[in-house]
């Protein structure tokens, strides 16, 4: 059978390199309707008990369709929405027990980029004064040596500093995304979470954004959580990836590990989804798995393994009892998998039956018996 | 004989702050049954250029020829081009969600196209609906097809596009970036759906996309495009292991590799041209690491290259330079192998 995760999460948990701990994290959000009487009805379970940690200078990946979860994921590991229940630790201080006050440090250590430059930056206050704010907000400095600083930014970030009394509108797209890189990196945060930072941007662009946030992570030392929908992006920035699905972690593991040899059957088959230009990749590539049906909705997630509806492989034990996120037998030191069965190694997902059912201990057993 | 020959359409727009010139000389041609893909980043004219075709452009001026079997579509009246809209032509667009009605149940608005254009009345049409929205894989067709487009999910909507696209068996579809707004497991179920649809009906099909792997994927043939301008048109293949314009090699390098880490992104340097004067030149030009001198004089016509039948290129460089440089090259050995350990 497969040995349990805990272990190896409490090990990462007390080493000093440890940045940033997520701790079955939750967060629902109400759906409210009534006139007079304000009635909760329903809860969206957004997010529904995610643990990782994350490591000094280390880039998580975090992969999945809309509505899974990751966006949440990331504006509550920087404390723009309140937890439901679970924790999250910053350099070991459970930040959602803090209040305002104590919140302040913490501020300037995490910080986010979002999608969307055109959305984020306000269009009627120039570049310059955008961004002061991180300075005028948290340290004592002059006008004149706030300005020092942001022009210094500005270059750092490829921005010409003559352009400081520019507004956003005469910046392109890849320009503005620049100065919401910079505003982020004003306090010489420790992490950085981008929130599909290069999804608006054409592709000429979107590599010139990921060279510079890769050169800054080598400057500065830092540590990202880098949310995205193309799964070839993550894969070049990512050191470890995490994917979602319906609001669970569904696969953790390092890079490599994840792309090549998935074990949950919901990141196989969106990885044999995604297309692809690279033609040495195309050839090499295995069976194509088209999953049928939609994402339901996290109002009400399907019982069980939450991705048992649209599974290849499911059988009667998945819709009734959840997988834990574990350590499956075979896989290296920090590849989990949540999943009654994990995808084997050359195994073709395209004929699995759901029909075909093998008593899950000899599943169990085949998955063993596979030497990686 | 080609179905839609598309000869050096100029599309510009009048606006206060002067005049956009979107398209600057698009040619290009789709056979029976082919699928085409028009790739480009945003603002390289893409979309206008077969909206213009369509006349879906309003307010634009557009010269040039679109002969869609031999007929001019550029000189045609708006009712002539209404009846070759739906009937021959169809056109599905990025969001299901704002094409379809919101207020019309799913199968009225397929029913209409039918009844408007092939004269079938109201049940006949229905039934045809039912048929058709258990074509393109929605389930339970004669109960969904009361309902309205808000039942259904973005990819089930998309699919309702491609079943008033198909109702009247046209011998072109235009899919302009069809699958943006989806998501990728749903995307691959839209475009299996789109290659089966062609292959059964024997359509032809412009598909454009930013999505170089969509492409990659579905397409016989790919234009890309650039300042409004072809850059180069090949068959798939060849573009993508034996390009030639030093934009498409500059687009693929671009690209994260899929097949592993490969240390540093190439980016092309620059930004996109300004679409508010007319090029006199390469528009790529300015961002070309290899530009010369006459690439400043005028902008290069399309000429025949490397080893691929139809496989040409806007660009002055020696017609067998082709491939893309060993992307190995640019990783030093210690960057790869820093991309392939963890910290």
């Amino acid at each position: 059978m497969s040995t349990s995760t805990q272990g190896d999460l409490a090990v990462d948990a007390t080493d000093a390199q440890v940045l940033l701990e997520v701790d079955d994290v939750v967060k629902h959000f109400p759906v409210r309707s009534g006139a007079l009487i304000d009635r909760t009805h329903a809860q969206v379970r957004a997010v529904d008990g995610v643990s990782f940690s994350l490591k000094v200078g280390e880039t998580l990946g975090l992969v999945g369709e809309s509505g899974c979860g990751k966006s949440t994921l990331a504006r509550l590991i920087t404390a723009l929405h309140p937890v439901t229940s679970g924790h999250v630790r910053f350099r070991g201080q459970d930040i959602t027990a803090l209040n305002r006050r104590q919140m302040r440090p913490i501020r300037k250590s995490v910080q986010m980029v979002f999608q969307d430059p055109y959305g984020s930056l306000n269009p009627r206050r120039r570049v310059g004064s955008i961004l002061s704010d991180p300075f005028s907000v948290h340290e004592k400095m002059s006008r004149a040596e706030v300005k020092r600083q942001v022009q210094e930014l500005m270059a750092r970030v490829g921005l010409s500093p003559e352009h400081f009394n520019r507004f956003p509108s005469e910046f392109s797209g890849g320009q503005r995304q620049r100065i919401g890189i910079a505003r982020a990196l004003a306090l010489r945060p420790d992490l950085i979470v981008c929130d599909e930072p290069v999804s608006a941007l054409d592709v000429s662009i979107q590599a010139q954004i990921i060279n510079l946030l890769e050169d800054l992570q080598d400057e500065f030392m830092l540590t990202y959580v880098f949310i995205a929908h193309d799964l070839s992006v993550v894969r070049h920035v990512s050191d470890r990836i995490a994917v979602m699905y319906l609001g669970k972690l569904v696969e953790t593991g390092p890079v490599e590990e994840i792309y090549s040899n998935s074990r949950h059957p919901y990141t196989a088959s969106l990885l044999s989804a995604v297309p692809v230009a690279d033609q040495a990749f195309r050839t090499a590539r295995r069976e194509r798995v088209i999953l049928t049906g939609d994402v339901p909705s996290p109002v009400n997630p399907p019982s069980g393994c939450r991705f048992h509806p649209r599974c290849p492989k499911a059988q009667a034990i998945c819709a009734t009892e959840e997988p834990p996120l574990e350590h499956k037998t075979g896989d290296p030191i920090g590849h989990l998998t949540a999943c009654h069965f994990p995808v084997n190694p050359g195994e073709t997902l395209a004929n699995a039956s759901r029909d075909a059912v093998p008593a899950p201990e000899a599943a169990v057993g085949a998955t063993e018996g596979v030497d990686q | 004989m080609a179905l839609l020959d598309v000869r050096d359409l100029r599309v510009s727009f009048d606006t206060d702050d002067g005049t956009v010139y979107a398209v600057q000389g698009m040619s290009f041609s789709v056979e029976p049954g082919q699928t085409l893909g028009i790739v480009g980043e945003s603002g390289s004219g893409k979309s206008v250029s077969t909206q213009a075709i369509m006349g879906l452009a309003p307010g634009a001026t557009v010269t040039g020829e679109a002969l869609l079997e031999g007929a001019d579509l550029l000189t045609m009246s708006e009712d002539e081009l209404r009846h070759i809209r739906g009937r021959t032509v169809s056109l599905i667009f990025q969001d299901p969600l704002t094409s379809l009605h919101p207020l019309y149940r799913v199968g009225a608005q397929i029913a209409e196209v039918m009844e408007t254009h092939a004269q079938m009345n109201r049940k006949a049409a229905l039934e045809r609906a039912v048929e058709l929205l258990g074509l393109v894989g929605i389930p339970e067709p004669k109960k969904r097809v009361r309902d309205y487009p808000h039942q259904f999910s973005g990819g089930m909507r998309q699919r309702v596009m491609i079943a008033m696209a198909l109702a009247l068996e046209p011998k072109l579809i235009i899919a302009d970036e069809p699958t943006t707004a989806l998501d990728v497991t749903v995307q691959a179920q839209i475009l299996e759906l789109l290659g089966r649809m062609r292959k059964d009906f024997q359509t032809a099909v412009i598909l454009i996309t930013h999505d170089l792997g969509i492409v990659a994927d579905v397409a016989d043939d790919v234009v890309i495009m650039y300042g409004g301008r072809p850059m180069e048109r090949a068959d798939v293949r060849a573009a993508f292991i034996e390009p030639h314009h030093p934009y498409t090699q500059g687009l693929l390098q671009s690209i994260p590799s899929y097949s592993g880490r490969m240390g540093r992104l190439l980016p092309i340097k620059g930004y996109p041209p300004s679409l508010m004067r007319q090029i006199q030149a390469c528009p790529f030009a300015p961002r070309c690491p290899q530009a010369h001198d006459e690439c400043l004089v005028a902008p290069p016509p399309l000429k025949p290259v490397g080893t691929s039948p139809g496989h040409l290129s806007a660009c002055v460089l020696p017609s067998d330079a082709v491939g893309l440089p060993a992307h190995d090259a640019q990783a030093t050995p210690a960057e790869a192998a820093v991309g392939g350990v963890e910290p």
